[in-house]
This record gives structure tokens, sequence and C-alpha cells, in this order.
């Protein structure tokens, strides 16, 4: 006779406990595997920031590589996307594209994250007047269509990739603001919350091991959808001329340049849009699997 | 109700004098000299100190905030740098080309997006629910600057329906009274004008459109579900009422007060994206206006520019919740 498979010999309550130990996040990636739509998301973002990592490898050629004799030549065997007007390649541009791209939407998503959690939860958990200044500070930012805070804080700093990634990040303050503050207000009136200072927990520890991880799940939403919004705002400005500088294969900056060729060369325009719309299109399927799954009081 | 009206205006108070003071920080918060940076490193030395004092930047900052606000109540929006025009004079004809543009755009965005989450909800999980669902997923995703391109590409330059950029035919220029062109060839009973009025808005308008007609979309399918599971649709259908009445007299008017907050909020999104849809079909707005200005170092008009297009964005949201309460009494205001 064989064993008992071990399995059959804990009882049922006990199931149900190790099933609950396997905790939220675990569950969270279940739901997120089930939903199709996420997944394709998450693969062309896997894709995108892959592009990113390996580009300098994977492109035939270099940001600048220019040969004037080969000026605005259509797709071909040779250059798959086309060339622009200095006769660069433009499947080589959109793939070295992809880091910037990519690197400013993480980048100022993570600067915005970090300045609007701390403000939040200043706010939230100090609450009175502290709570007051900073929550009209984020009101006057929100009174300002973003793009057009990001062009004020540009116009202040002066045109360049870097005050682009600074402006963006600067806008998307509020949001995740807001966030964490309501956050901390509900997990504030949590009782463990209530035990840990009574036990004499610092504000600073109670901040740090207690409202923070709570407050993780929506910001990871948050952070997704945000930074498929940076991205498209990035290029914005690169195509109003106040992001990326030239030779920088920047995708808005490269929609800005194709402007003058519609009639001639419209590829120079088509391949560097599609870019934009694809990884955008990744990050808000991504963060919309993300939210059914992380929260899914929130799903749609 | 009033109650509400008067303390939502309150807390609009210090808002507005918060954007103030962003606003005049633009020029103060340029590193270094702001004048010498305006003028270019060139500038002689007199001509630096002469923009100095028209701009006000000799005094200390809170002094000059405060000469700004003054002015700003008065209705002083400074002066173009590059027309040497008052501001509050020249800019109402951009407004009036950004107005007609965003009616125009947000009419395209409803219709659409609000009768395409209906039939979405209505024929839930049918051909017609996914390819709607997918093409809203695509327009929200979609850079509207890029959307402009392709469409002139298109319309404009392969099948030469539409006109590439602009407002109106240059050959044959219409006499603004209103600054609204249709309103004003209506006015005039210039017809023929009418139509080449329109043809200019079409691209542009559905560029604008595009975003917030795919959010409209995708908001009234998911509020439709929800009131379409109620029970009293079941009774209505249950009492043999035809099914296209159910859907637009019963459930909409319930499923409407989400999708009616989407729209609010994508008008005030609406002027954002005018910067970059004017920009793209040289289209006359604010957007343009502000554009044109970052272009030649034109501040005051960048300020100004800014500001209005802000206070018209915070109304809007002011408007907007207001108007809640009184399409759903249902809805208190504490």
């Amino acid at each position: 006779m064989s064993n008992p498979d071990p399995k059959n010999l804990v009882p049922a309550e006990q199931e149900v406990v190790v099933e609950q130990e396997a905790g939220p996040w675990r569950d969270a990636w279940k739901n997120f595997r089930k939903n199709k739509i996420a997944l394709v998301g998450s693969v062309i973002v896997f894709f995108f920031i892959f592009l990113a990592i390996f580009g300098t490898w994977i492109a035939p050629e270099g940001i600048n590589d220019q040969k004037l004799t080969e000026r605005l030549k259509a797709p071909s065997s040779q250059y798959w996307f086309g060339t622009d007007d200095f006769g660069r390649d433009i499947f080589s541009r959109v793939i070295l594209g992809a880091r910037i791209s990519l690197g400013v939407g993480f980048f100022s998503v993570i600067g915005s994250v970090v300045v609007g959690s701390a403000l939040g939860i200043i706010a939230g958990y100090y609450g009175k007047w502290v709570d007051t200044i900073i929550s009209r500070i984020f009101d006057i930012m929100l009174a300002f269509p973003s793009i057009l805070l990001a062009i004020a804080v540009v116009s202040v700093l002066g045109p360049s990739l870097v005050n682009a990634l600074i402006a963006i990040a600067i806008i998307n303050i509020p949001n995740f603001g807001r966030l964490i503050r309501s956050k901390v207000l509900t997990v504030k009136q949590e009782e463990y919350i209530t035990s840990a200072r009574a036990i004499g927990m610092k504000d600073f520890r109670i901040l740090l091991s207690h409202i923070l991880p709570n407050s993780l799940a929506p910001v990871i939403v948050a952070g997704t959808l945000a930074i498929a919004s940076a991205i498209i705002e990035a290029a914005a400005l690169g195509f109003l001329g106040l992001g990326a500088q030239a030779p920088a294969p920047e995708w808005g900056k490269m929609l800005a340049d194709a402007r003058n060729y519609l009639r001639n060369a419209p590829w120079t325009m088509i391949f560097p849009g599609v870019a934009i719309m694809l990884t955008v299109l990744g990050f808000n399927l991504m963060g919309d699997g993300l939210r059914d799954a992380l929260d899914p009081k929130m799903k749609t | 109700m009033v109650n509400y009206i008067g303390r939502r205006l309150l807390q609009l108070i210090p808002v507005l004098l918060g954007m103030t003071f962003v606003v005049f920080m633009i020029i103060r918060a340029i590193p270094g000299d702001p004048a010498q940076v305006i003028l270019g490193q060139l500038a002689s030395k007199e001509a630096v100190e002469a923009l100095r004092a028209k701009l006000g930047l000799d005094n200390p900052w809170y002094i000059q905030y405060f000469e700004y606000l003054g002015g700003l109540f008065q209705g002083n929006l400074g002066e173009s740098l590059r027309t040497a025009q008052p501001v509050a004079e020249e800019v109402w004809p951009y407004l009036a080309a950004t107005f007609e543009l965003a009616f125009f755009a947000i009419l395209i965005a409803v219709i659409i997006g609000v009768n395409a989450g209906i039939i979405s909800a209505w024929f839930q999980n049918s051909w017609f629910d996914y390819t709607a669902m997918v093409l809203a997923l695509v327009g929200v995703s979609m850079p509207i600057f890029w959307l402009g391109l392709m469409e002139q590409w298109i319309f404009a330059i392969e099948l030469g329906w539409l006109p590439t950029s602009g407002r109106e035919d240059v050959r044959n220029p219409i006499s603004a009274q209103t600054g609204f062109y249709i309103l004003d060839t209506i006015l005039q009973g210039r017809f023929d004008q009418l139509g080449t009025v329109l043809k200019h808005l079409i691209l542009p308008g559905i560029a604008l459109a595009t975003i917030p007609m795919a959010i409209i979309a995708r908001m009234t399918r998911s509020s439709m579900l929800e009131v379409m599971r109620s029970d009293y649709i079941r009774t209505a259908r249950a009492k043999g009422q035809k099914m296209f009445w159910v859907v637009y007299k019963h459930a909409l008017k319930n499923a409407v007060i989400p999708v009616l907050t989407v729209i609010g909020l994508q008008m005030g999104l609406l002027l954002g994206g005018a910067i970059l849809t004017e920009t793209i079909f040289s289209w006359p707005g604010i957007g343009r206006y502000v554009y044109e200005a970052i272009q030649f170092r034109d501040y005051p008009v960048i300020q100004s520019g800014i500001l209005i297009i802000a206070f018209i964005f915070v109304m809007i949201n002011l408007i907007v919740d207001i108007l809640y309460g009184l399409i759903d009494p249902r809805i208190k205001y504490d």
C-alpha cells in the first residue's frame, strides 16, 4: 500500500489558511496571468524595454549616420523604414529612440512617485495646516492642463530632454500625492496603526513599515499608466521643439522633422508615430490589467 | 445648492491666486537675467535695461507680484514683445478660434463616443463591441500630433478631400464679426463660405476629438452595462417595451452622470490638446498663439496665454461640478 498523499491529511480549514498565506500579491499575479489583453500589453512593453536596453547592438546604423546620397529613400530591403532628409536609417533611429522615450517615461514617473509620495504621506499623516498647504499646492498644479504646465516649466528651464523629463515629473506629482494622501488617511484609521502608536512606535517607522507598503498597489497601477502618459507628453514636448534636440532620435522630434516631408516621404512620419502608439498602448493595457488584478474594486 | 456654489467659489480664490503666482514666476524663475535671456546674448546693455524696466523686473519680487495682480484685476494681461500690442486686445480672435474648434471636437466626441458606448453595451460581446473597444483603446493611446499628421497625409494630400491647414480659404477671406466663423458666415448669409469653414474644421476637429471620444465610449459602455443589469430595466423589458426605448430612455438617463463627469473633464483637457492640434493644422487659436510666443521668447504672451487657458479649464470644471446637481437631484452637496 502506498503512503497516503500528505495533502489529504491536512484538514480543510488549514488548507484555506495555507491558501490565504500565499498573499494578495500571488492572487494578483494569478488574476493578471488570466487577463490575455494585459499579457499582450506586457509583451509589447517588454519588447520595447528590450529595444531600449539592447538597441545599440540591434540597430544596423548609428543615430546620426548621414548619407546624403540616400536622402528620403522609401522603405526597402536595405532600409526597412526608409531614410530621412539627412539619409539616416529610420529603422535604426526608431529602435534607438526607444531608450529615450522609455527612459523619460520611467525616470519622470519615479521622480513623481518619490516626491508625490513624500508630500502625500506628510499631508495625510500629519493633517491640519500641513495638509491644507500641500493639498492647495496640488489643487493649483492640477488647475493647469498638464501639457501646458509642462510647457510653462520648460519655457523657464529651457528646451532640452532633461528639462522635459523634469517638467513631466513635476506635472505628475499631484496625482501621486493625492493618491497616497487618500490611502494614508484610510490606513491611518486602522486599528493596527493605533496599536503601533500605543506601543510607542515612532511616526517615521509607522510610515515606513505600515503605511507605505499598504499604499504600494495603487501606486504601481497609477505608475504604469503614468508612464504611458509621460511618454506621450515627452513626445509632445519633443514635437513642439521643447524636448530632445537634434540629432537625438526622440520619436516626437522625428515627427516634427517629418512634417516638411509629408507629401514626398510619408514614411518619415509613419514609423516614429507607430512606435509611440504601440509603446503607450502596451503600458495602457498592462496598467489596466494591473488595476484589475491588484485592485478589483476599481475594475471597469 | 446655493451654499455649495458659494463655497466652491470661495475655494476657487486660493487656486486662482496660486495660478497667477505660478504664471508670474515663469519669467522670474528663468535662470540668470530674464531680460538678457529674452533678448539673447548679443543684445546691447541699453536694450536689456529697457526691457528690465518694461517688465518691471527691477523691483523686489513681492512688489512685482502685487503690481502684476493689480494689473490683472484691471484686465491688463501685459504687452506682447513681438507685436507691441496689449495681449488682452489681440487674444480674442485666437480664443474664438479655439472655442469653435473645441466645441466642434467635443460635439463629435460626444455624438460618436456616447452612441458607440451604448451600442457596445447593448450588444455586449458582439463584433461591434469588440471592434469599438479595441478602437477606443487604440484611440486613447494615439498621440494627437501623429493622428493629425496621418489625417493630413491621407485626407488632404493623398485624397485631396479636405484642406491641409488653416481656418478659411485665404482667397475668399471671411469678414469676422464674432470671431466664430460658423456663426459669422450664417449671420452674413454666406453659405458658400460656411461649407469652406466646416471643411477646415473636420480634420483638426477629429484629431482633437479622438482621445475624448475613446474615453467617453469606454465610460458610457461600462456605465450602461451597470445600469442595464438593474431591476427597473428588467421590469421595463418585461412590460414589453421596445429595447430601443429601454436603452435610450430608461438606461441612458441613469448611466449619463458618470459620462457627464468624463465629458466635463475632457472639455478642459481639449484646451491642452488644442496647442498640439493647432500647431499641426496652423489653426490660429490660443494654443498656436502660445506656441508662436515660445518660438519668439515672448514671455508676456506665454504667461497670459497659459493663464487664460488654465482659467477656462478651472471654470469648466466648476460648471461641470455644479451641473451634476441640476441633472441628478439625488446628488447632495454637504
